[in-house]
């Protein structure tokens, strides 16, 4: 009996240190890197033709009060002028693969058609809030711009940083164009609080939280995300192997 | 279709272990994930403790995929393997259907629900004698096997595509069938541990019951 014990125990550990050894080896990310596209896949062809859509909510379901995670605020002189006076020149680049370069205020997204949805935020870590947001729709942004024909993702560039590093996030043109997928400024009615990203941060309504990059600077129209970063697409996917796609 | 001639048809054994890997894989990752968050909710939201129905504990290294706290690396298991588990039920019931083994030998007969049999079955279980009953399997296995396949794994994998927002933007519906992402995912936590009480016992029956000839039949299909 003591035998087998010691048997299956030593099993066990073999089968622990070969899963660490396969986890680390280069074929497991590319293993993982095909089942995000056959889960995007999936998620896309499921919708049975129609766009599929988050689930909205009714401002009965709103949560009481909207946690901040990741970066809280942006640490440094000129992000705490810019609170001081309203974000009153706060500027959004639109750059990169577009006919028209644009700078555009907190006025000119205002004065956009606009767009107000609840919806439900869910964490990578699994927690889930419900909150109203309101802006432009990205598409419209986008549509101003001129998209080039060339561009694959959207790149968004942040305030904030993390550890040293510069946040940022990009999605695909599926996304980008998405009827969900706003630059809010306002939440739950209210321009949007620091810690939820103020003055603007993205919703990308079908993937989780890290894609909804907080405290916008800048939107990017990219072929490719190689020269991005460290080029795997977003600062958590840079410095910790998570996932791209992040509808999972 | 003709009655296969082996105890355990090739499509029931290969299914068998591509499914227990499965299991441990995903058992383990979701581990190493639910140490990410380790509250859980009814309802569509939640993240404070004041909102949780249950605080769970921090499960140790030894416990997870991988051996260390890594979301990213427990996530990459579990996206892959979710595929597997999915897609190897979806099979397995194609073909145990098609070659009559779920109508055969899983489902339960009317006349096997009586309690006068579930009671005897019950004391020849308690007697460590196992090989009774007319069918393949006795109705404690019946209830076993088919909880478990038409079940419990369905319902790990339809409330793990509710918990998957880019699923969710597609079937709508399946998350309010369930009431709410964070209800799913109380389920979906709730449903591993029974799966692991199945796998527990399933285990020890196996080793009650000639665990050699069990393994043995099992890769090779042995004889009727």
């Amino acid at each position: 009996m003591m035998q087998r014990r010691n048997f299956l125990a030593a099993g066990f550990a073999a089968f622990i240190a070969g899963c660490n050894e396969i986890g680390d080896s280069a074929w497991f990310g590319k293993l993982s890197e095909g089942a995000q596209n056959w889960h995007r896949g999936l998620h896309r062809a499921l919708g049975g033709g129609r766009i599929p859509m988050a689930p909205e909510f009714t401002r009965a379901d709103l949560s009481p009060y909207f946690r901040g995670n990741g970066s809280l605020t942006v640490d440094t002189d000129a992000y705490r002028a810019a609170e001081a006076e309203g974000f009153a020149s706060w500027r959004l680049a639109v750059s990169g693969l577009v006919d028209n370069p644009m700078e555009l205020s907190m006025d000119d997204i205002r004065a956009l058609p606009q767009r107000t949805q609840i919806t439900r935020h869910d964490c990578v870590e699994g927690w889930s809030a419900i909150g109203e947001w309101t802006g432009p729709q990205l598409s419209r942004v986008l549509e101003a711009a001129g998209v080039k024909e060339e561009a694959e993702f959207i790149v968004f560039h942040c305030a904030d940083t993390l550890g040293g590093s510069r946040y940022y996030e990009s999605c695909d043109m599926d996304d980008a164009l998405h009827p969900q997928t706003i630059i809010a400024h306002q939440l739950n009615g209210e321009a949007l609080p620091v810690r939820n990203g103020a003055p603007l941060r993205m919703r990308i309504e079908r993937q989780l939280g890290y894609k909804h990059a907080k405290y916008l600077t800048g939107i990017e129209a990219v072929a490719s995300l190689d020269e991005i970063g460290e080029g795997k697409g977003g600062y958590w996917e840079d410095r910790a192997d998570y996932q791209w796609y992040a509808g999972i | 279709m003709a009655k296969p001639k082996k105890r355990h048809a090739l499509s029931t054994r290969l299914w068998h272990w591509i499914n227990a890997i499965s299991v441990i894989v995903l058992f383990m990752s979701g581990l190493n994930i639910s140490n990410g968050h380790r509250r859980l909710y009814w309802g569509h939201e939640g993240f404070a403790p004041e909102q949780a129905w249950l605080e769970v504990p921090r499960f140790p290294g030894w416990m997870t995929i991988p051996d260390y706290y890594s979301l990213s690396a427990a996530r990459d298991w579990h996206v892959i393997f979710s595929l597997v588990f999915a897609f190897s039920l979806l099979a397995f019931m194609v073909f145990a259907f098609a070659n009559g083994h779920m109508v055969r030998d899983i489902f339960a007969r009317a006349k096997e629900w009586k309690p006068s049999n579930i009671g005897r079955d019950i004391v020849e279980h308690l007697k460590f004698n196992f090989d009774h009953g007319s069918g393949k399997y006795n109705i404690l296995q019946k209830i076993a096997y088919s909880g478990v396949i038409l079940v419990l794994i369905p319902l790990m994998i339809f409330t793990g595509m509710v918990m998957s927002p880019g699923m969710e933007a597609a079937w709508p519906w399946l998350t309010d069938l369930f009431g709410g992402r964070q209800t799913a995912r109380s389920l979906h936590f709730l449903a591993a541990w029974s799966l692991f009480a199945f796998f527990v016992v399933h285990i020890l029956l196996v080793l009650a019951s000639g665990p050699f000839k069990q393994v043995r039949d099992m890769i090779t299909g042995g004889s009727e």
